[in-house]
């Protein structure tokens, strides 16, 4: 039985996960022993699937059809669903995007199949595998296994595996152009293009310095604390997510998978947590200093320096050392 | 319109953290429970739909007895009624379970639209929504920021990644999960608690509701995530710490 890897592109670019998909796949079939086969899915794929053949796989397959143009979660489904079944793989994986969050659990649940989401890392101990999985927000892994009839349906973490990895292939993979019928009247959402809403011209991706609040800041009027410590740094202020749902900052402010990726030289994270869809859009930064009270906050799995304290005590001090250096 | 709310009870943000004796799970002991935060976002729109097009809002749990008290906050804040669908097993359910649960409860109900968060903050699946919209037969769209519900469809804004968006349409009855931001949430008031005592609440077992339990993947082992990188840990006093750092980011990382 083979490993089936989905990856996902739109209008021929490909999802920048989809390779780090890829390399865990790969990962994945040489740890069960199995053949690899990967799919593209669209309209009009032909160049995409041509371009994953090069890599080591056992064969790519196209699922293409003017249906699948746009997503739709009825759309993909069914395409997926015939694929799977003509495919008969043992694991299908997936990169965890937006689109994989909307579409695998409806795939997984319609074919009686689990859906293991989110993975950080698996295992291959003999046997049937082990999928590590975050919970509690990051602050626990858990070691997760499948327990019902395969197919088995996994998603898997953005940055778990590196794209960089992928292994390319001896020769060029057969591609095989998987056929599927797809009824337009089965498909009962319609899509419109993506837009971006109107934003500021606020740009923290050229921010060399950059000071972000979480959570932990409270209230909107601890606010100019954290703004006079970006000051006294030269910096710019940013924000985790749930700040700008509360309007403490306006969006364009906000980092993560939602909102802007950074990487600037120095990330200084007061009261954040450090969840995946956070850490996403600022892992890059080349040194990351996280205050935090809780010890166990995921954030400091990934800080260069950590201070365990409250922030209202150190912001202070950390302003007044910039100010008077005595 | 007749609005089903999915709300489940997780532990509040900051708690204390200890693994139960077979490292499944955590302990239950001596924490505080809250509604699942994306859970209160979704219940709120529930309630300005309703507010603006009437009919019904019905807050839904599947969990233990305590989680009771999660269904009577939703009560309070304007829920008509509250179905708890009772049963120990459902804090360390996957999402098959829990959404079959679900499915089987609302499927027996009118429903025009049915409500879910985006994720659970303790187990963090991301999954039962689509999964309880795919056991009823509906459509359903992910990660809304905005539902209109004055025409014949919905029509609702889909967040995407990296701060694009997309308009999405579908026909009734759908399901939709709510993203965190989408309003700003109601505080109960004392009015709202007092009469939240008088509202309905349905309590089923899994028995009454034709259901079993059974997973589909299981949580083998709990344990602490390993550090990626060596994190310096700076002690002292907060000047002291202050003084270091800085010292540390001038001299060693060279980046201020
Ligand atoms: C699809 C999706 C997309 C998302 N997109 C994003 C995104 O783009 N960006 C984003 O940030 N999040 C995003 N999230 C939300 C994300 O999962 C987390 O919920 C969020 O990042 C948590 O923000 P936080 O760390 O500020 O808050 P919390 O997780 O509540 O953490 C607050 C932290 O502050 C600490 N703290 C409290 N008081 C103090 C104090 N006095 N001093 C020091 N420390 C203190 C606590 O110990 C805690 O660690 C998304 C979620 C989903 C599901
Ligand atoms: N036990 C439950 N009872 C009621 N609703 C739930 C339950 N578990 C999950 N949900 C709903 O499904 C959403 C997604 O949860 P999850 O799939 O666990 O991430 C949550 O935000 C809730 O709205």
């Amino acid at each position: 039985m083979s490993i089936l890897l989905v990856t996902e592109q739109l209008d021929g670019k490909w999802h920048r996960m989809s390779f780090e998909a890829l390399a865990a796949a790969q990962a994945a079939a040489t740890g069960l022993d199995c053949p690899l086969v990967a799919a593209v899915v669209g309209s009009g794929v032909g160049q995409l699937a041509a371009e994953l053949a090069s890599k080591r796989v056992s064969e790519v397959v196209a699922v293409d059809s003017p249906e699948l143009a746009q997503y739709t979660p009825d759309g993909f489904a069914s395409a997926l669903r015939q694929a799977v079944e003509q495919v008969k793989p043992r694991l299908v994986l997936f990169p965890h995007t937006y689109q994989v969050r909307d579409l695998v659990p409806k795939l997984a649940a319609s074919l009686g199949g689990c859906f293991v989401s989110d993975i950080v890392a698996m295992r291959f101990d003999g046997g049937a595998p082990i999928f590590v999985r975050q919970l509690f927000q990051g602050k626990l892994h858990a070691d997760v296994s499948a327990t019902g009839e395969p197919p088995h349906f996994v998603s898997v973490q953005s940055g778990a595996y590196r794209a960089d990895a992928v292994a390319e292939g001896p020769a060029p993979a057969p591609i095989r152009d998987l056929a599927v019928s797809l009824d337009a009247s089965v498909i009962r959402t319609q899509a419109e293009p993506p837009y971006q809403d109107a934003k500021d011209a606020v740009d923290l991706g050229s921010a060399q310095i950059i000071v972000s609040v979480g959570r932990g800041i409270q209230d909107p009027d601890n606010i100019p604390q954290a703004e006079a410590l970006a000051e006294a740094l030269g910096g710019e202020l940013a924000a985790s997510r749930p700040i700008c749902d509360n309007g403490w900052l306006p969006l364009e402010r906000q980092i993560g998978s939602s909102g802007q990726t950074v990487a600037p030289n120095l990330y200084l994270a007061l009261g954040i947590s450090g969840a995946i869809q956070h850490v996403v859009g600022m892992k890059g930064a080349k040194t990351i200093v996280a205050i935090n009270k809780d010890a166990g906050a995921p954030i400091f799995e990934i800080a260069d320096y950590g201070i365990v304290a409250d922030l209202f005590d150190v912001v202070p001090k950390l302003i007044e050392a910039l100010e008077d250096p005595n | 319109m007749n609005i089903f709310v999915c709300v489940k009870q997780v532990m509040a943000r900051d708690s204390v953290i200890r693994l139960d004796e077979g490292a499944t799970w955590v302990r239950d002991d001596g924490l505080t429970f809250e509604m699942n935060e994306p859970d209160t976002y979704a219940l709120e729109e529930a309630l300005r739909l309703k507010e603006k097009h009437g009919g019904e809002v019905v807050a839904v749990t599947a969990g233990p007895a305590r989680s009771a008290s999660t269904l009577r906050e939703a009560l309070a804040k304007g829920a008509d009624r509250g179905i708890h669908i009772e049963d120990d097993r459902f804090v360390e359910a996957d999402t098959h379970a829990t959404a079959s649960a679900l499915a089987a409860a609302i499927g027996q109900e009118q429903h025009d639209l049915i409500l879910t968060g985006l994720q659970s903050d303790d187990s963090g699946f991301g999954q039962t929504g689509v999964i309880l919209a795919e056991k009823l037969g509906l459509p359903h769209a992910t990660i809304i920021m905005e539902i209109d519900a004055s025409g014949s469809q919905l029509r609702c804004k889909r967040e995407l990644e990296a701060g694009w968006f997309q308009t999405v349409t579908l026909p009734q009855p759908a399901l939709l999960t709510i993203q965190s931001g989408i309003n700003k949430v109601r505080y109960a008031t004392l009015m709202g608690i007092k009469r939240a005592r008088k509202k309905p609440f349905q309590r089923y077992t899994t028995d009454e509701l034709g259901i079993e339990i059974t997973a589909q993947q299981n949580v083998r082992r709990l344990y602490q995530p390993q550090q990626a990188k060596q994190t310096v840990f700076l002690e002292g006093g907060s000047r002291e710490v202050a003084d270091e750092l800085l010292n540390k980011l001038r001299f060693e990382a060279r980046v201020i």
